[in-house]
Parts: structure tokens; sequence; C-alpha cells
């Protein structure tokens, strides 16, 4: 193997994220607190030079890197910069928040530079062990994050820790299930790559030979441990719990660009390396997208808590997502892909809107925060119905051409009965969307101090609600864009 | 002189920019600045709406006016407006009755009123914009974008039990409407269009078009109410402000009917042929249930309500009876179908102008009295003669008095109905009895008889700004009952041109 065969230039951007964290590592421990800003703007900086190399570095031909170990295509490419852009919006958001909570420190971003290269590496990978590699990474920084405010903050009464728990250990047991899965299919296929596997399906669903039943086995474990990853029913159980346990910040970071990782998962997993069995997982998935959105809808309705109440619209729109998959044609995929995008976006705005809610020593995690919200901003409270309307799917935001696109894609494919449930369950779910309009707009405010943050937060939350509102009005670019990944 | 501007687009976007900088320039000065402003932006956009009537051309049953640009390739929906015979006075309905709200609500909000108004002007937009859209999708986002700033108006301004009714409101129309966009999902990959005359040209076997008239049904039935799922109404009415109500009983209903008009008959006739039973009964059961409801309300706006219900019975029993002139082998060669399509468009013209009086009226004595029970007036004639005087020519309108709109529409439907089955034309003509008896008794209790209190006592009589909307309405209701050629020559070719798509079979 030559030097040159690494192709190392392709991973260019990870390796800059890379370094860049190691560094941000280092500067930070030789930083006083008062100088903690710089940690903050070195991240900031990073994100953002990290961007302009994956934008400068696009190809359309798809090419292979590090011993065919890492892909570069038009769906990395596209994932990464927004996985980049909604993080960066996480940590705008968060600075004042965490600076509120005496947890502003540099572990933060060390570790959310990891996770999000782990998310870049999981969107990359051409092979089973970059993947499991890429979400472990990205597993075990969400861990130690949703535990890091507990040890400082005692009146969390362990909560962040407990949080913390529930989703190790869930994690744990998924990233078991998909290493049995992976080592099933490593063993039929005799290689880890995506592309080895994908001829071997092929091969085994030919003839009417026994591998078959071996191969479904092992999807069978890698569906349940993609299920767990991204919080479909009915392997939902942490998200409410870790969701509701972390600091907003952390949820933010867990809620928005892990799910676009997320789908790049399914879609290397089950696509690429497992396309052939689709008429196998379909039916599988058919039933965790069903649930996803039945359950996540309907429970939804029950919660107090905003950051609970959110968890389970995660769920139900993770059923959605799931539906654009399951059609398993090009549109339904970019379909897929523009929901997870869009989505991103909407709990991005979401996220930061309850930790602009939030004062020192004060978790405004309750929906009853939010009462009045009109009268003492009303422009926060405009952008926050317009997430709320996005998320319901009402139109004209984005929220409803990801609807819509997803519905398409199931009708095309003669599941009329599909997209009728899909409109059957979001009818419930604008009910509890609708309610936090309510108590927003209709409800009298207890106290009339309007919302106080700084400008870069002012700017990031109106450009977050205003582009939800663009997209909107003019979703064409970014539907295109999605579409000419899967052509 | 409108030739060359795109006409659909600045009534439809001059409102909802117009609404945006009144919402922008907030409460914080005075009021009368963003009154005046909403004000302005009304007038205008019903000036230029106003364009639309002159430059129409009533010989052709095609669209007008059209402007038609790629907004999203990848689906191929388009940017596409477009009016005819029978969206065109809808249309100007829509901007005349929006001045009128702007001027109701003048002093009488107090709280948040550049919110308020901007939410009439963006809902002003976004209904003509339903009207006039000849994409499907297009279509669809101005129908569900036009539920929010009637949520919003209902659940803030509203009265005691708002967040209830409008949450019903709300839900109810959105459990009605998604499953009109399966529908339309399913005729695009049917047809691979969105458009809507595209869609009128699809064929579509005999289930495909029962399971679309079901999904359109669901939609529309609620919109207009069709009994049974009227109960949102009634509640809406009652706890919405009175600029709401007027909106929603004079243009949101007719959303309604519109669809049925714009969709449902062209797109599915066979399954419109099959069950137009179903809706008639419907519509009967409306007409003559839902009047003796509205005999025994005790809350004037209650009772506006339910008349409405029973008034819009009329529209969708002239819009489906149709089907069953043309069976009846006595009339094959009348216009009976046309009389009928045209009294129920006639019909909803009217009831916007008499519901949206109704509503006025009673939103002019609950300023004063903060009351809407009938009981708790009496012999407001002594203290509000010149009120009392317009609420007699209202209700007599409401009643179908000939002279007035409120006759021309039910009298055409009802001659009409003659042809199909005597029975429909009979218990249809109940609601000149009914109708009669539940608005003129409520005159009665409210406005005669000895004065009941020292609050009826001390009423001030109507003011200058109530005088000019009343004297506008009253001069329309005239108008439209004595002279309503002119409107029925708009529509004719496109009735004429709706009535051929539904009596060639799609099988």
């Amino acid at each position: 193997m030559t030097f040159e065969s690494l192709n190392i230039a392709i991973a260019l951007p990870e390796v800059f994220l890379l370094t860049m964290a190691c560094l941000v590592l280092v500067v930070d421990v030789f930083l006083p607190q008062t100088k903690r800003n710089f940690t903050y703007v070195l991240t900031q900086l990073t994100l953002i030079i990290t961007f302009a190399l994956v934008l400068s570095n696009q190809t359309d031909a798809r090419v292979l890197a590090f011993n065919d170990l890492f892909v570069q295509d038009a769906m990395a490419d596209v994932l990464k910069l927004f996985i980049l852009m909604v993080s960066f919006g996480v940590f705008v958001y968060s600075r004042e928040y965490l600076i509120a909570r005496d947890i502003f420190k540099g572990e933060f971003y060390v570790l959310g530079l990891f996770s999000i290269l782990g998310m870049m590496l999981m969107v990359s990978a051409n092979n089973l062990l970059m993947l499991y590699l890429g979400l472990e990474l990205l597993s075990l920084c969400l861990y130690a994050l949703v535990a890091f405010s507990d040890s400082r903050q005692r009146q969390g009464s362990g909560n962040a820790s407990e949080a913390a728990m529930k989703y190790f250990v869930l994690g744990a047991i998924a990233s078991g299930m998909l290493l049995y899965g992976m080592s099933i299919l490593y063993g039929l296929s005799g290689s880890l790559a995506l592309s080895d596997i994908a001829l071997a399906v092929m091969e085994s669903s030919k003839a009417d030979n026994a591998q078959h039943i071996g191969m479904i086995f092992g999807l069978v474990f890698i569906v349940v441990a993609l299920a767990f990853k991204l919080g479909a029913v009915p392997f939902h159980m942490w998200v409410p719990d870790v969701y509701h346990g972390s600091p907003t910040a952390v949820t933010a970071l867990i809620a928005t660009a892990p799910k676009l990782a997320g789908f790049a998962m399914l879609m290397r997993l089950m696509v690429e390396a497992l396309g052939g069995l689709q008429a196998d997982w379909q039916q599988m998935i058919i039933v965790i997208s069903i649930l996803s959105m039945a359950v996540g809808n309907i429970f939804a309705i029950a919660q107090t808590n905003i950051k609970r109440m959110l968890a389970y619209s995660t769920i139900s729109h993770v059923g959605f997502i799931l539906l654009g998959i399951l059609a398993g044609t090009s549109a339904g995929y970019s379909s897929a892909m523009f929901y997870t995008i869009s989505y991103a976006f909407m709990s991005l705005g979401g996220f930061g809107i309850i930790m602009l809610l939030a004062r020192q020593g004060f978790e405004a995690d309750n929906i009853s925060d939010l009462t009045g919200l009109n009268q003492r901003s009303p422009w926060f409270a405009f952008i926050m119905m317009i997430l709320m309307l996005s998320m319901a799917g009402v139109p004209p935001t984005v929220g409803f051409w990801a609807k819509l696109a997803v519905l398409s894609a199931v009708v095309d494919i003669d599941m009329v009965w599909m997209a009728i449930v899909a409109v059957f369950f979001s009818i419930i779910g604008i009910f509890y969307y609708l309610r936090i309009i309510k108590v927003m707009y209709f409800d009298e405010a207890v106290d009339t101090q309007p919302l106080e943050c700084g400008r870069d937060m002012q700017i990031a939350l109106s450009t977050n609600g205003l582009a939800i509102l663009a997209l909107g009005l003019y979703p064409a670019a970014l539907m295109s864009l999605c579409v000419s990944v899967f052509n | 002189m409108f030739a060359d501007l795109p006409l659909l687009s600045l009534v439809v976007w001059l409102p909802i920019f117009g609404g945006v900088a009144v919402l922008l320039s907030g409460d914080k000065g005075d009021a009368n600045g963003v009154r005046v402003l909403s004000l302005v932006i009304s007038i205008a956009t019903f000036v230029l709406s106003l364009g639309l009537y002159t430059g129409f051309d009533s010989s052709t049953a095609a669209m007008q006016f059209v402007e038609k640009t790629a907004w999203i390739p990848a689906f191929d929906i388009n940017y596409h407006f477009g009016v005819d015979g029978f969206s065109m006075p809808l249309i100007i309905l829509t901007t005349f009755t929006t001045i009128l709200v702007v001027i109701a609500g003048w002093e009488v909000i107090k709280k948040r009123p550049s919110q308020y108004l901007a939410a009439f002007l963006i809902m002003e937009g976004l209904m003509v914009a339903v009207f006039a859209a000849l994409d499907a999708v297009f279509f669809y986002i101005f129908w569900e974008a036009m539920l929010v700033p009637m949520f919003i108006l209902i659940g803030v301004w509203g009265g005691e039990r708002r967040v209830y009714a409008t949450i019903k409101f709300f839900i109810y129309t959105f459990i009605g409407s998604v499953f009109m966009l399966v529908a339309l999902i399913y005729m695009y990959f049917k047809g691979g269009s969105f458009a809507i005359l595209d869609m009128h040209m699809l064929k579509l076997t005999m289930n495909e078009q029962l399971l679309i008239f079901f999904a359109f049904l669901a939609a529309f039935a609620v919109k207009v109410p069709m009994w049974p799922v009227h109960t949102w109404l009634p509640d809406a009415h009652v706890e919405a402000p009175t600029g709401g109500s007027v909106i929603l009983a004079a243009i949101m209903l007719k959303i309604g009917g519109y669809g049925f008009i714009r969709f449902s008959l062209p797109i599915t006739p066979d399954a419109a042929h099959a069950l137009d039973w179903l809706i008639i009964l419907m519509s009967l059961v409306a007409v003559v249930y839902i009047g003796f409801v509205a005999l025994v309300q005790k809350d004037m706006k209650k009772l506006v309500a339910y008349s409405s219900i029973a008034h819009m019975g009329f529209v969708t029993l002239g819009l489906f009876v149709v089907f069953q002139i043309w069976e009846n082998p006595a009339n094959a060669s009348s216009s009976g179908a046309a009389l009928a399509v045209e009294g129920a468009m006639i019909q909803m013209i009217s009831h916007g102008f008499i519901s949206g009086a109704m509503f006025l009226m009673i939103g002019v004595l609950y300023d004063r009295m903060h009351t809407r029970e009938i009981s708790a007036y009496g012999g407001v004639v002594h203290s509000m003669p010149i009120f009392a005087a317009f609420a007699v020519f209202f209700a007599m309108s409401n009643a179908g008095l000939p002279g007035t709109s409120g006759f021309v529409g039910e009298f055409m439907v009802i001659l009409a109905s003659f042809q199909a089955n005597f029975w429909y034309a009979f218990l249809a003509a109940l609601t000149l009895i009914l109708g009669a008896a539940y608005t003129l008794w409520m005159v009665k209790r409210v406005f005669y008889g000895a004065i009941a209190n020292e609050n009826v006592r001390a009423l001030q009589d109507i003011n200058s700004r109530e005088l000019t909307i009343m004297t506008v309405l009253a001069v329309a209701v005239l108008v439209l009952g004595l002279w309503p050629a002119p409107v029925i020559e708009v529509m004719h070719t496109s009735v004429e041109s709706l009535l051929q798509h539904m009596s060639v079979s799609k099988l």
C-alpha cells in the first residue's frame, strides 16, 4: 500500500477537525475561566473552516480513500455541510445557557467537536468498521456530555446522571446488537466493505440458498440497532429520559446533527449494503414507522415538560423519515433526506428557544414556562410559532414540504394506506403543537419581563426561524439538492 | 387599465406584505396609525380587485388573469393563479368584507391592535389566494395557512371559551383537509400534474372516484359546514371576535362551497352523481333540522351561526341537485341545472353580505352591553332607532324577503329543485318559514317590547363608523336582491362549462 492510495486529501475536513479538536483540548487546559470565550471562538472557527473545506472539496464523483474505508460522494458532502451548520447553531445557542449554569467549560466544546467528527466519519463510512467507529465516537462523547453537568449542579438531583446511565446502557446494548448483526454479515460475505456485502446479498437472493436466511437474520439485528440509535418505537424508551435529563445545550446537540448522521447510517447500511434485502426490511420498517408515529404523537399529548414533548415529537418525526426510506425509491430517499434536514433545523430552533427562556438557576423546560410569551417577546413567540407549525406540517413552512415529500414517496409505490395512516397520526400530533401556540399567545403572562439575550443569539434564532419560513415559501432549492444527491 | 399588471399576485401579496408591515409597526405608538394603515391597505386591495371585474371577459369559461411560473420543479408544482366566473366574485367579496372588518374593529379592539389587524390582512391575502390558485398544492398551502391567523384571532381576542373553540376549529378543519392532500398526491401520480384543470380531465375509475370524493367531502363538508360535521361552527362563532365571525361566515364557509365547485364536481363527476342523494340529504337536514335548532338558541351569535349552516345547505343542495334534474325526463331541454348552480353561487355571495351584516349587528350590541343573551335585551328600538331599522332590514333579508339578496339565491335553488323532485323543493322551501321564524322572533325579542332594563335604556345609537358599514352592506344586499343579473352574467359561461364537465362520465 502506497501513501498515495490512502488518498488522504479526500478526508481533509476530518483531518482538520481532528487536529483542531486536539488543539482545543490542549489550549483549553491553559486558559483561566475568564478567558473561556477563546475556546468557544476557536471551536466555532474550526467549524467554519471545516465547512469551507467540505465545500471546496465537493465532487460529483464517488471517491474512495483510506483503502476504501472512507467514501466521499454527494450524499456525504451535503450531510456534512448540514451537520456542521446545525452544530454551529447549537454552540451559538448554548453559550449563554452554559455560562448561566456555570458549566461553560472546555469539555463541552472538545467533546462536541469529537462527536461531530464521529458523525462525519459515519456519513463517509464505506465499511462496517468505519461506520461502527464513527458511531461509537459520537455516542461516547454524547454519553459524557449528558452527564457532565451533574457534578457542578446539585439541584439537578441526579437527573442528568440517570439520563447518562440510561443512555449509556441502552446505547451499549444497541451497539452490541449492531456488532452482532455486522458479524453475521461478515461471516456470510467474508468482507466488511459495504460493496462486497451488497454483492454477497445479491448472490444470496439469486439462488435459493441457505445464506439468504442468514442474511435476514443479520438484518434483523441491524434494524434493531438502527431503531435504537434513531429512537424509533419500540426501541425509543431512552429518548424522553435523555432529552429531559440532559442540560438543554446537550439535548440540542443530541436532537439535531446526530439525526443527520443517523440518516446516513441508514442509507449506508440498509440501502448500500443490504439494498438487495429491501423486500425484507421494508416490512420491518413499515411496522417501526407506524409505531413510531403512533406512540410519538399520542404520548406527546400527555407531556407537561416541553423537552419530553419534543422528545416524543422526535420519535414521531423519525417515523416519518422511515416512511421515506421504506419507499425504497430514489425519490423516497431524497424525501427522507429533505425531511431529516428540515427536522434538524426545526428542532435546533425549538431547543434554542428553550435555552433562551432558561435563566440563572432556572430551567425553563415546562410548557407553562412559555405562558404569555407573545406579551413578553412577540418576536420570539412568532419564531416559536413558526417552528411549531413547521413540526406540525402546516404550510407555508418547510415542515409541510417535508411531509408532502415523504407522503408522495409512499403514494408513488402504491401504498396509499400508509399515507393515510401517516396523515392520521399527524392530525393527532397537531394538537400538542397547537397547545404550545395556545400557551404563548392565548394565556396571560405571569412574568411580563422581556427575554434578554445577546445579539448573536438573536440573529441566529431569527435566521433559524425565518429560514424555516423561507424554505417553506421556496423549497425548490433544498428539494432539488436532495433529489440530485440520489440521482 | 390593469392589463399589464400581475393583478392576482398584487391582490394576494399586497395585504400579506401590508399585514407584515402592520405587524412590524407594533403597538408601541398611537394605535390610530396602524388602523389607518390597515384601512388604506384593505381599500387599495379592494380597488385592485375591482380590476378583476372590469377586465373580466364573461364570454369565456377559460381562466383569466393567468400567472404561471415554475415554483418547485422537482414536483412540477407551479405558482399558478387564474380566475373564472366562480372565483372572481368571491375574491371581490373577500376584499370587500375585509374593509368592513377593519372598520368594525376600529376602536373596539384595544388589546394589541396591530396584531389583530395584521391577522385580518394576512388572512385576506391567503383567502384570495385560495380562490385564485390553480395548482392543487398551491391551493392546499393557502387553504391550510389561512387557518393559522383565524386560530390566533379566535384564541387571542375571543370570548371566555376561546381556547376550546379555536382548537376545535383548527383540528376539525385540519382533519378534513389532510385526506384531501393524500387524494391530491394520488392524482398527481395518476395524471402527472398538480394543475387543477388537468385533474378535471383525468380519467378515474369508479372506486378511485369514490375514495377521492370522500377525501374531498371530508375537507369541504367541514368547511361549509354541512350537517353532521357542523359542530365547530357555533363554538367558533360564539367565541370569535366580531371581525373573526364576519370573516368566518362571509368568506371561509364559501371556500367549502367553492371547493365543491372547483374539485369535487368536475374531478369526480361519477362519484358525485352516485352519491348525490347523500349530499342532498345532508343539505336538507341542514336546512330543516338546523333551522329548528336555530329557533331555540338563547345566544344571538349562536342563532346566526346556526342560520348560516341552514343557508349554506342551499349551496350544497343547488350544486348536487343538478344530477337529478338531468335524470328527470320531463325537463330534458330546460336550463334547470344552470339555475341550480347559479342559485348556489348567488346564495354564497348573498350570504356573505347578510351573515356579515348580522354578525356586525350583534357586534354593535355586544360592544355596548357585553352580552349576547337574547334575554338580556328588549326594547332596544327605543334607545337605538336607526340601528333597529337596519336590524329589521337585515333580519328580513336573512329570512329571504323578496327584493333582498337573500331571496334570489334561495328562490333559484328552490325553483331548480322542483325540476328534480317536488319534495326537495318543499323541504327547502320550509326555510322561508323557519328562517322568518327564528330571525324575526329574535328581532322581536331584542328590539321590540318594553325596555328590558336600565342598560338598554342607556344605549347610544350607532355612530357614524357603524352607520357607514351598515349602509354599505344594506346597499349591497339591496342591489344584489333587485338586480342580480350582472353577477349571474359574469358566472354564466363558467357554470355552463362546469355542467359540461359534470355531465361527461369519466369512466
